[in-house]
């Protein structure tokens, strides 16, 4: 099976608030300064990459961020326009379509039906023969996926839906793009967690349903935001002594570092635990100390990715 | 800065809002257990609580029942339980159920719909529906009127705002009315739409490739006799929600990003004409009150105390990362508060171990009900 970032597509995904779009950022940034076209995707339009590259809004259009490095925002009605006007060449369908009120309330209540688009535009990005003609060739795509809010829903659309449409153009793109996804050699995943209890035990959750359940490659797990181990327990034991006799300007500080040492200690344990209960190798990615995430903070992270 | 029991002095419902990461969850309980152990009989209603906290409120065998957390158990921790708390964890797939079965009007049409293909999905899979049940499940509890205080930590969704509008997008579904329009086999709509509707259905099952409109009409004509039952509870809901009686609280953490979410989201709620309670930002590094010397006086002091010139140079350097942080948060939740034009922001102190079970949520308690000096004093420690 190829390395994570030489695959044509990787989902970066994990529960909300634990970092999943700084790591695809940063992992976009890994691929490109490797040389890798790369385009980040966002589907949520929660426009991260954009604020960390202090661009203006990305939308859905192919932007260029850096070198080698484009980002989209995925918005699922533009997708559900863009499948339209491929799949229907007769322009009087479409308009028919387009204008119906029907279709846009079809098309928002079918089960599902945005989150299938969705995952169709990503994959029509990662293809080398695109559908957009006027589209890039991309050499990796990487989609920070939606929050696992709902368990592993996202990437087991395709398969569901494949189920529903027992024919047409549906059924085969469905199961077209649930080909793709669960091809180990082109699609990859990469979940991302937080030393604490609970997106340990969810990462652990995800992880073990989208290889069993699903059957994609989880290539990676990252253990994002570590604290550093800056002191020893013997150094937190001189801190506890001192503490003691200590007032005014040192109190604040020896506070500050036992706290730093706490916390490092029962991250190391979360650690553990979530490599004792994933499968994929765990890698972890620093703490950083700070106030915002700027290029450089993703640079910085970019160059430990790999 | 208020205590959460002044926040919530005469409420009946407490909403906890807010993106997902936050700590919701958490708060929730905290609330519940303090408001609790104040003399009121509370219930937590939570989705998808982590295990350990579950386990420590005896929550593992519960399905959409509640059940009473043992007071002796807040007692371990030196927390007097004087009222009830009970918990409760939803499921939402069996809530929707259940309101079908309340509203069919015979069994026929019951399992019509809990049969149905589209109901299936809606019902366990279309992201809205345990938003829509967890507002649900508050309206019937709150009705039978056991609780004092109910306490609703609600679904995880990306974006906060889905929760407030998927009850509405629901109902709108299952009303179903542009679309019932066209299918109705004669009538008005049926003239003005004509051969141009039957065009439309045709090539909707060219694209889709499967007749989703043999599964909806079947959906919509079971669900019809249902309608107006569901669209009266709609309304009761919405009345329950905006009632002076309820209290949203926004939670979030003290970064750049979730601060503007939640200035976001109580925008919205505001805009709704939905009381508003106050703010709790988790995790916050507080300021010291020490009075700060240069770096330089600090490593002296240091190594004084501590006889080890490089420990000292490492223990600032952590402080100095510390206070940076601690100056972000600061200024995250100063703009927040001038934002909202509201000074009901409760601190939560990033606590040196991760919160799951009952002393961590003993701990954030006494920060949740202490009042302002007292926090300041329980935040500079021993």
């Amino acid at each position: 099976m190829p390395d994570l970032l030489d695959k044509r597509l990787v989902f970066v995904t994990g529960k909300g608030g634990v970092g999943k779009s700084t790591v695809a950022i940063s992992l976009g940034l890994a691929a490109a300064t490797r040389g890798k076209r790369t385009i980040v995707c966002e589907v949520s339009s929660q426009e991260h990459a954009s604020h960390t590259f202090k661009r203006a809004e990305v939308g859905f259009h192919e932007v260029e961020l850096d070198d080698n490095l484009w980002a989209i925002s995925i918005d699922p009605d533009e997708s559900m326009r863009e499948y339209v006007l491929i799949q229907l060449k007769v322009r009087a369908m479409r308009d028919m379509l387009f204008r119906s009120r029907i279709f846009t309330y079809l098309a928002a209540a079918t089960p599902g039906l945005k989150e299938l688009v969705t995952i169709g535009k990503i994959w029509e990005l990662a293809q080398l023969d695109r559908k957009v003609k006027t589209g890039r060739k991309y050499d990796l795509v990487v989609v920070d996926a939606p929050a696992t809010g709902h368990g592993i829903g996202f990437l087991q659309t395709p398969r569901t839906f494949a189920g529903i449409a027992r024919v047409g153009p549906i059924h085969s793109q469905a199961q077209a793009l649930d080909r793709f996804i669960t091809d180990h050699d082109s699609t990859g995943v990469a979940i991302v967690c937080l030393p604490e209890e609970m997106p340990v035990n969810e990462s652990a959750k995800l992880e073990q349903e989208l290889r069993e359940e699903i059957g994609v490659a989880v290539d990676r797990v990252y253990m994002n935001a570590l604290y550093p181990e800056r002191f020893s327990n013997e150094e937190a034991e001189r801190f506890e002594t001192a503490l003691e006799r200590s007032d005014g300007g040192t109190r604040a500080a020896l506070r500050a570092a036992l706290s730093e040492h706490r916390r490092a200690r029962a991250q190391r344990a979360q650690l553990a635990r979530l490599r004792r209960r994933t499968a994929a190798p765990v890698k972890t990615l620093p703490f950083i100390f700070e106030p915002e995430l700027g290029p450089e903070d993703a640079r910085n992270l970019a160059r430990r990715l790999g | 800065m208020p205590t959460a029991s002044e926040i919530l002095e005469g409420k009946g419902v407490c909403i906890c809002a807010g993106s997902g990461g936050v700590g919701k969850t958490t708060t929730s309980a905290a609330i519940a257990a303090g408001m609790a152990a104040r003399g009121l009989r509370t219930c937590v209603l939570t989705i998808d609580p982590a295990k350990r906290l579950a386990d420590s409120l005896g929550l593992q065998e519960l399905g959409n029942e509640a059940s009473q957390v043992d007071s002796a158990l807040f007692e371990a921790q030196g927390v007097e339980m004087r009222g009830e708390l009970w918990a409760m964890m939803l499921d939402a797939k069996a809530t929707f159920d259940e309101l079908v079965r309340r509203h069919a009007p015979d069994e026929e049409t019951r399992d019509r719909v809990l049969e149905n293909r589209i109901y299936q999905q809606i019902s366990s899979a279309l992201a809205g529906s345990q938003e829509y049940m967890a507002m649900e499940k508050l309206f019937e509890l709150h009705s039978e009127g056991r609780y004092d205080l109910l306490v609703l930590d609600t679904p995880p969704t990306r974006n906060a705002l889905d929760f407030l509008d998927a009850p509405r997008r629901l109902t709108q579904f299952i009303e179903g009315r542009s679309l019932r329009m066209f299918m109705r086999p004669t009538g008005l709509a049926a003239k003005v739409a004509g051969r141009g509707a039957s065009v439309m259905f045709s090539i909707l099952r060219r694209i889709l490739g499967f007749d989703l409109l043999a599964d909806l009409s079947e959906f919509f004509s079971a669900f019809s006799g249902m309608v107006e039952g569901f669209q009266e509870r709609a309304k009761r809901v919405n009345a329950l929600l905006a009632d002076p009686e309820t209290c949203f609280v926004v939670v979030c953490g003290p970064q750049g990003e979730p601060i503007d979410e939640a200035v976001y989201f109580h925008r919205k709620l505001v805009e709704a004409k939905l009381p508003v309670g106050g703010v709790i930002v988790n995790k916050v590094h507080y300021r010291t009150n020490h009075a700060r010397g240069d770096g330089e006086d600090l490593r002296a002091a240091l190594t004084g105390e501590l006889g080890d010139e490089g420990l000292a140079e490492r223990v600032a350097a952590n402080f100095a990362d510390y206070e940076a942080l601690a100056e972000r948060d600061a200024a995250n939740i100063d703009r927040l508060a001038a934002e909202l034009r509201t000074k009901s922001v409760i601190r939560i102190p990033y606590l040196d171990e991760d919160v799951h079970d009952l002393a961590g949520l003993a701990q954030i308690n006494r920060y949740l009900f202490a009042t302002g000096e007292e926090r300041v004093e329980i935040a500079a420690g021993p």
